[in-house]
């Protein structure tokens, strides 16, 4: 429960008087609060700064430092306070905490001495409030990011136990380790750059033989090239294959974007290699040599700016995608409307919309190649319309995208954050919930086991180490749902039982102890002889929910549970005596 | 151009967000309350002036603005039932101490109900437990308002129970209860009717005086 509404409890329980007109079984009984004192100021002095609050105040959280009995260590006897030799400032905020039942963070302290302090009183950082926990969590992925950073830089000397594909692997990730990885990196750069502008200028004319006319430098030298474009082709997939070798998990190295652009890189030369000369194919070979380009892409294993761009983009791949939705929008829209205004005029150049289309993009960017112009006075009117939109257009992504860049890439990151803090924040709320649910089971099974081992006399000491101390707050908050069980003559279980009761009743297998059982396990048993089902959980029969009827035991004795309902002490007394007469333990 | 029509679009929302807030900030700022003086309230229930004191701290730490309005009486009653679903009651329960049903609860009326429910006599706790189940305060508690009441409190005890909760539990219930209640079987049940019975039920009797040292 959370104690923060413990002030609310005698209400909630004086409320449960409007169940007792309803409820058919006697309740039982109320817990004691034998310690009445009076409600005292208790002093904290911590590092010289008093503070006082009521003691209720910090009984409210049972589970922390200040509201256990751990606070009794630091009681200082002469001056008749506690004393806690820690940070007042912090403790400003601790103490808030139990009088409001919200734990803010303040800004101004360092996120890990205000761990600590939250750590020595007992306080999980989870409950802090919802107005200060994003800045907590940010402030605290930072301070770990920038630890992390620090180690990092500290773990360049080998680990002793690497093995030689580890080894590769941290040498290709990170160049820095090694004088080799080094070296490597520094040659396939060379041989990216070199494929490049051999690539580029093989297709430079490279001067006249005597009886032909200009040929690309390809042509001339054709060996030359060759032998060029199988080297770097060589290396490419040295390098690609050893990377293969060393990946930690092979599928997932397969499946990343830098492994695809190698092998995009250097498959063209190998398919050309496969396919043979002829004239057919030479076309689409041709073509192939086009993805050779892509090689000028593993520059960005070589360069940190790439990858940020590349990956801006991709995160940005919505908005660019509707600022190209609308731009294509108008392009129809001002197409449509030149190809009809120009439709009358001969010879125009606006034959379809589809080739209106190229005339419209070059004047709305500005462009104005001059190949297609109108001739129409409509169609100029039209014409200037577009390309003053045009300007509006083009000057309006630029911004825009370079804005959203920044801003979506920041909001992704908030949401989520936002999204992985409410999962944690419901899991935080399911766990007390389910934590204060199974207290109350935990603790009928532990009351039933006192009262077994009452039954068979043992030692004091053996009671008082299963009976788990809890506080008055928590036995009456136990007693509440206790009253509420009996009202509806229904038992809390905690969400494994409910599964195998709920399986029980779909298989019908009833286990025969004895064939002097009704099927009548009706749920007067649950009222007045609980502890004898508890171990085992009977199948559901479908049950009307009388009070009369039978009730079963572990050995089928059946004790009568008719009108007049027992008087709740006596009831237990009867029970007892007949338990012990019986052996029954 | 499309960016345009988009960004243009976007703006009404978010005006229509400020105005709410405003709204709000208003309703906020004219619900505070404060209590009637301590010897008033002394003198109008069974309390001690210490036990107020103490009812009072707590409340106004809830409720700073002195007053409990319906949600939050629904947050806080549900905390003490984790596993069920106590909205249901609990609004049953603030239509019973929202005495004179303006919306909220505030000390007064919180404090008048818990003097009949902690120190009344049997005659005043019944009473106000018929006035809970009286859900229209007509001054007859019929089938429907009765089943009403009884799936509330059913709910609170959540889908994990054993045995295993049944559709007809909560109906099955009433019956029982009708049976008992109703004597002359004219499908309600009166205050006199109501009182009468549970004077004569044992159980009912001594489950009253339960919760007496509550406080």
């Amino acid at each position: 429960m959370a104690t923060g509404v413990a002030a609310w409890l005698p209400f909630a329980r004086a409320a449960a008087i409007g169940w007792m007109p309803v409820a058919n079984c006697p309740m039982p009984v109320a817990p004691r609060d034998n310690s009445k004192r009076q409600d005292e100021l208790i002093i904290l002095n911590v590092s010289g700064r008093r503070f006082q609050t009521w003691r209720t105040t910090l009984d409210r959280y049972p589970d922390t430092l200040l509201g256990s009995s751990e606070k009794d260590f630091f009681y200082n006897e002469e001056s008749k306070e506690y004393f806690f030799d820690r940070d007042p400032d912090a403790f400003r905020s601790i103490l808030n905490f139990y009088r409001t039942g919200k734990l803010h963070y303040p800004r101004h302290e360092c996120i890990s001495a205000y761990d600590e302090e939250l750590t020595f009183f007992g306080i999980i950082p989870e409950i802090i409030g919802d107005c200060c926990y994003e800045e907590y969590k940010d402030r605290k992925r930072e301070n770990l990011e920038r630890l992390q950073d620090d180690q990092e830089e500290n773990k360049d000397q080998k680990l002793p136990n690497m093995n030689f594909r580890e080894t590769m692997w941290r040498a290709f990730e990170n160049p820095h380790t090694s004088t080799m990885a080094l070296v490597f990196y520094y040659v396939t750069g060379f041989f990216i750059a070199i494929s490049v502008i051999t690539n580029v200028v093989e297709t430079v004319p490279c001067g006249t033989t005597a009886n032909q006319k200009d040929m690309p430098c390809g042509e001339r030298y054709t060996v030359a090239f060759f032998c060029m474009d199988t080297a770097c082709v060589m290396i490419f997939t040295v390098e690609y294959l050893m990377r293969l070798f060393a990946a930690p998990s092979r599928y997932r190295f397969m499946r990343s974007v830098m492994s695809i652009i190698d092998v995009v890189a250097i498959l063209p030369y190998y398919i050309g290699l496969v396919m043979t000369n002829n004239e057919d194919v030479s076309g689409a070979f041709v073509t192939l040599r086009v993805f050779r380009v892509f090689r000028i892409f593993k520059f960005s294993r070589h360069s940190q700016g790439l990858r940020i761009l590349g990956y801006t983009l991709k995160s940005c791949a919505s908005e660019l995608g509707f600022l190209l939705f609308s731009l294509t929008m108008a392009i129809i829209i001002f197409a449509t409307v030149m190809f009809y205004a120009e439709k009358g005029s001969s010879s125009s150049k606006f034959t379809s919309i589809p080739a209106s289309f190229w005339y419209t993009i070059v004047t709305m960017t500005t462009l104005g190649y001059g190949d297609m112009v109108p001739k129409t006075i409509a169609g100029k009117i039209f014409g200037s319309i577009c390309s003053l939109s045009g300007v509006l257009v083009i000057a309006l992504p630029v911004p825009v995208i370079v804005s959203n860049f920044s801003r979506i890439y920041h909001q992704n990151q908030r949401a989520d954050k936002r999204r992985a803090q409410k999962k944690a924040r419901l899991a935080r709320i399911r766990i007390s919930k389910s934590g204060s649910g199974n207290a109350f089971i935990q603790c009928k099974r532990n009351g039933l086991l006192n009262e077994l081992l009452e039954l068979t006399d043992t030692e004091e000491d053996e009671q008082k180490l299963l009976t788990k101390s809890i506080s008055l707050l928590e036995s009456q908050h136990h007693h509440l749902l206790h009253c509420l069980e009996k009202t509806t003559a229904h038992e809390f279980v905690d969400e494994q039982m409910y599964e195998q009761n709920c399986l029980e009743t779909v298989l019908p297998n009833y286990p025969s102890r004895s064939p002097s059982i009704s099927s009548q396990d009706s749920s007067a048993g649950t009222c007045c002889g609980r502890r004898g089902k508890r171990n085992s959980p009977l199948p559901n029969a479908s049950l009307p929910s009388t009070h009369q009827g039978p009730l079963q035991e572990l050995s089928a004795i059946h004790i009568q549970c008719g009108d007049p309902p027992f008087h709740t002490a006596r009831d237990i007394y009867i029970f007892k005596i007949n338990k012990k007469y019986l052996n029954i333990i | 151009m499309g960016a345009l029509m988009v960004i243009f679009s976007l703006q009404p929302k978010q005006r229509s967000k400020t105005r709410d807030s405003v709204e709000d900030e208003l309703e906020l700022s004219a619900v505070r309350h404060r209590p009637e003086g301590l010897e008033q309230l002394e003198a109008q229930t069974r309390f001690s002036r210490k036990e107020l004191q103490i009812l009072y701290r707590g409340f106004k730490n809830e409720c700073p603005s002195g007053v409990v309005n319906e949600e939050t009486f629904k947050d806080i009653y549900s905390q003490f039932f984790p596993q069920g679903d106590a909205s249901t009651y609990a609004h049953f329960l603030f239509n019973a101490f929202d005495t004179d049903h303006n919306g909220s609860v505030s000390f007064e009326d919180f404090v008048m109900g818990l003097s009949i429910l902690l120190r009344g006599t049997i005659q005043e706790k019944l009473n106000w437990a018929f006035n809970l189940y009286d859900i229209n305060k007509d001054g007859y508690i019929t089938k429907e308002e009765m089943l009403d009441i009884m799936k509330a409190i059913y709910d609170m005890m959540g889908k994990c129970t054993y045995p295993v909760l049944k559709e007809e539990t909560p109906r099955q219930h009433v019956e029982v209860f009708f049976q008992k209640m109703d004597k002359n079987k004219d499908g309600v049940v009166t205050i006199d009717e109501f009182i009468d019975c549970c004077q004569n039920d044992e159980n009912i009797m001594r489950s009253m005086h339960l919760f007496e040292n509550v406080l």
